[in-house]
């Protein structure tokens, strides 16, 4: 295996001075990746909540968000989340009772 | 026909995993290896996750209320394992068609 995916992490991650040098950190790698990795689910979230949002709150967009608007969007926000985690719940069930079954 | 979490799966490579291989990217480091696994696993969870969640919106909400109601959460679930039997119905159908017809696997090819 070549050296390239070292190196491309090694200035990031590894511990010592300059110039890329000292040891690379699997651990440290590792929680950096689970990181970045969370940032793009919260980001793939935000995404389609803005989405789901914009068309259940806005009719014909005005000049501004109106309170009715913003109230609507609030609320969405939530029942988006809740709508999240109920799925989120059903499927991690689903998976153990298949995998109950195998 | 086991489910592996999600849909297009023909469980061809044991862990599910579609290219490049775990092997590749973890290298010799086998903790490595076994991280890249879980994530990926994990990953393939979320992705699910987030897709039935705005299929399902359509499907069961209407308008956003100050919580959600006992229907629509039932609505939810139902979505959720109804989408799944869907995508194992269609994997259980696709490998019956491939089997009793070879023509079928011919047509894709062209």
């Amino acid at each position: 295996m070549e050296s390239g995916f070292g190196s491309d992490f090694g200035s990031d991650f590894g511990s010592g001075g300059g110039g890329g040098g000292g040891k690379l950190d699997p651990g440290l790698i590792m929680e950096q990746v689970k990181v970045q990795i969370a940032v793009a689910n919260a980001q793939e979230l935000l995404q389609r909540m803005t989405d789901k949002c914009f068309r259940k709150c806005i009719g014909k967009p005005g000049g501004a968000l109106d309170n009715s608007e913003q109230k609507c969007i609030a609320m969405c926000m939530d029942r988006y989340m809740d709508a999240w985690n109920t799925v989120s719940r059903a499927y991690n069930s689903r998976l153990q009772r298949e995998r109950a079954n195998m | 026909r086991s489910w592996r979490g999600g849909p297009g799966n023909t469980g061809g490579t044991g862990t599910g995993m579609d290219a490049p291989s775990a092997a590749g990217l973890g290298g010799a480091d086998p903790q490595l290896q076994r991280f890249i696994e879980v994530e990926t696993q994990k990953q393939r969870f979320q992705q699910l996750v987030h897709q039935m969640t705005e299929l399902c919106w359509e499907k069961c909400m209407d308008k956003p209320g100050p919580k959600l109601d006992s229907r629509a959460e039932t609505c939810f679930v139902n979505c959720v394992e109804r989408f799944i039997d869907t995508s194992q119905f269609i994997l259980n159908r696709l490998e019956q068609t491939q089997k009793s017809k070879s023509a079928f696997s011919e047509s894709l090819s062209e």
